[in-house]
């Protein structure tokens, strides 16, 4: 149940990114006349201050914000995977190293790091923005998946592979990995929502490209064009609300993946046994 | 005490790390920052303020090596360069200035943070089945918000529109700073709003994770023991269950300290609160490289200081680690 509702949600999403802005085909960032109008029949979400239109601007600004979520996280996950799988698979001096690197960047304050690798950035286009957020955001996958490993490496299959003469590199990346797969799914998932939480917050700062809309971007305009003092709740509201909307998403397929692995967590109704 | 002194000697090299971190981005990054920085200024800065900031990033002629051990030796003085923003002040004064107000606001924020969710999270496990589930649906919303939405979405009510309470700077304009009731009484009344905003924002991850760890260790033996003793539910609740169900908790509660404070950082800028997370934005803004390491610096170390009392606080509640 949990995980349907919460697959639901990441494909509706999904799906407004990849196909919303081909339906609707208006430009995110025409202006009109009708500046800060609330929600209507004509524009279902509102206008910002110069008139653009909220509902356009949320659908286009879905797929930077999850294009750069999902570009990120996949970098992550790759360097995620070769340090996590290497080391626990290795063990010995160079797990111990990848641990501590590992446990170094999951300790250190990703966000602080992130904006000043940013205000390093001589121009900050998508693809800078989604790196410098990669770089700093893989630790926790590869400190999941060496858990894994280490499970995972004294088992017959891996056993079997390593007498019948196979190269390390080898086993690692089509006997493990294969079997590593759900893990990194859900790893890679995590990923993604906590790039699209650092992209928000870096546009929000007019740290990352202001030039294309991001919901990071809109959040922006809306604070510098005193959406607040204003009262036009409908400017800010919904690209937060999104962001919010997609971490649920993700998390109720988190939970309910733990909920199969672990029954006791279910919310089921029960008698009361404890007097 | 092993335990202890591993700790100590990984939070040491992580610190070591941070400040090597420190030394090499402006190096690494494409088009030498400083360089263009320094060429950029040249015409409407006087010469002082280059000279420091090249001082600041021990930029000279000499090898990376020697740059490096210079760069150390001046850290170990607290020599962290001067300000471009605030130009002639050293970047340590502009964090002494600001460090405070964010440690205040940050620290107290996290501790009320985690006392009310571990509790709820409590609650919520041995409540199983009640009225308070209803909280897990909101919990899981709450988990990924981002901090400065809630901020905006709390200036938006019970700032603007219900004018409860200011929405930006630490006190009045209309008191002057000192040890007065007056101003404690305005430095508190201005911290409600980012206060609630980190409390709201960072709460749900420890009542979710706290429920989860609490509701497995309800089923262990001990537990059922301690019932069919005849004990008295809210000492089976605290002593025996969650006393057992914290310790997971505070190694997660330790690891989420570094997205708390990039939250704070956020959430200080919406604000305009006078902390490090504004003085960041603005290093940043003004392309301040000195004043950006050193809050980066800074902020990495309270962080490992953080972790290091979470280190010790799990030290006191679990007698195994003490052999």
């Amino acid at each position: 149940m949990k995980i349907k509702a919460g697959v639901a949600i990441l494909a509706f999403f999904t799906l407004m990114a990849i196909a919303g802005p081909l339906l609707i085909g208006a430009d995110p960032a025409a202006t009109s006349n009708d500046g800060l109008q609330g929600p209507s029949s004509a524009h279902w979400l509102g206008t910002t201050q110069t008139g653009q239109d909220i509902l356009v601007q949320i659908v286009y600004g879905a797929r930077v914000s999850m294009g750069v979520g999902v570009l990120s996280a996949v970098i992550a996950t790759l360097l995620a995977v070769a340090v996590g799988l290497v080391g626990g698979y290795f063990g010995g001096a160079i797990d111990e190293t990848f641990s501590v690197l590992t446990n170094i960047f999951l300790v250190l304050p990703s966000l602080p790091l992130i904006i000043v690798l940013a205000g390093y950035l001589p121009q900050r286009g998508v693809a800078s923005v989604a790196v410098v957020i990669a770089v700093t955001g893989w630790a926790w996958g590869a400190r999941v998946l060496r858990a894994q490993t280490l499970s995972v490496r004294r088992r017959d299959f891996v056993e079997a592979a390593r007498a019948s003469g196979e190269r390390p590199l080898r086993i690692i990346f089509f006997e493990i990995l294969p079997v590593l797969l759900p893990v990194i799914a859900t790893s890679f998932l995590a990923t993604v929502v906590g790039a699209i939480l650092a992209e928000a917050g870096l546009s929000f700062l007019g740290l990352a490209d202001l030039s294309t809309v991001s919901w990071g971007s809109m959040l922006y305009f809306a604070q510098n064009g005193q959406a607040l003092l204003i009262g036009a709740w409908w400017w800010f509201i919904p690209p937060g609300l999104c962001i919010a909307l997609i971490g649920t998403g993700l998390a109720l397929v988190n939970f309910g993946i733990d909920e199969i692995a672990n029954p006791r967590l279910r919310t089921i109704k029960v008698r009361k046994a404890r007097a | 005490m092993r335990f202890l002194a591993r700790r100590l000697g990984f939070y040491l090299l992580t610190a070591w790390a941070a400040v090597t971190l420190n030394f090499l981005i402006p190096r690494l990054m494409p088009g030498d920052p400083v360089e263009l920085l320094v060429a950029r200024m040249k015409d409407n800065v006087d010469p002082a303020a280059i000279e420091a900031m090249r001082r600041a990033f021990g930029l000279s002629d000499a090898g990376l090596w020697q740059q490096y051990l210079d760069y150390l030796g001046n850290l170990a003085h607290g020599e962290l360069g001067r300000s471009i923003t605030f130009f002639p002040t050293e970047v340590s004064s502009v964090i002494a200035g600001s460090l405070p107000w964010t440690v205040g606001l940050v620290g107290v924020a996290t501790v009320i943070s985690y006392l009310i969710g571990t509790s709820l999270g409590v609650l919520m496990a041995w409540k199983r089945g009640t009225w308070l589930d209803g909280v897990l649906p909101a919990a899981t919303f709450m988990h990924a918000v981002p901090y400065f939405w809630v901020a905006l979405a709390l200036v938006f009510v019970f700032g603007v529109t219900l004018q409860w309470f200011p929405v930006s700077r630490a006190y009045g304009l209309d008191v002057t700073a000192g040890l007065t009731g007056e101003f404690a009484g305005s430095v508190l009344y201005h911290a409600v709003l980012p206060g609630v905003t980190i409390v709201v924002a960072s709460m749900a991850d420890r009542i979710l994770g706290m429920r989860n760890v609490m509701v497995t260790t309800l089923g262990e033996d001990y537990v059922v023991m301690a019932e069919a003793k005849g004990l008295t539910s809210r000492r089976v609740m605290w002593a025996y269950a969650a006393r057992n169900a914290i310790l997971p908790n505070i190694t997660s509660f330790a690891l989420s300290l570094g997205f708390v404070v990039g939250g704070s950082v956020l959430t200080e800028i919406v604000f305009s609160y006078p902390g490090i997370g504004s003085m960041l934005l603005k290093g940043v803004e003004n392309e301040d490289f000195p004043l950006m390491q050193g809050i980066f610096l800074v902020i990495s170390l309270a962080v490992l200081v953080a972790n290091f009392l979470a280190d010790l606080a799990y030290l006191i509640l679990d007698p195994r680690t003490k052999q």
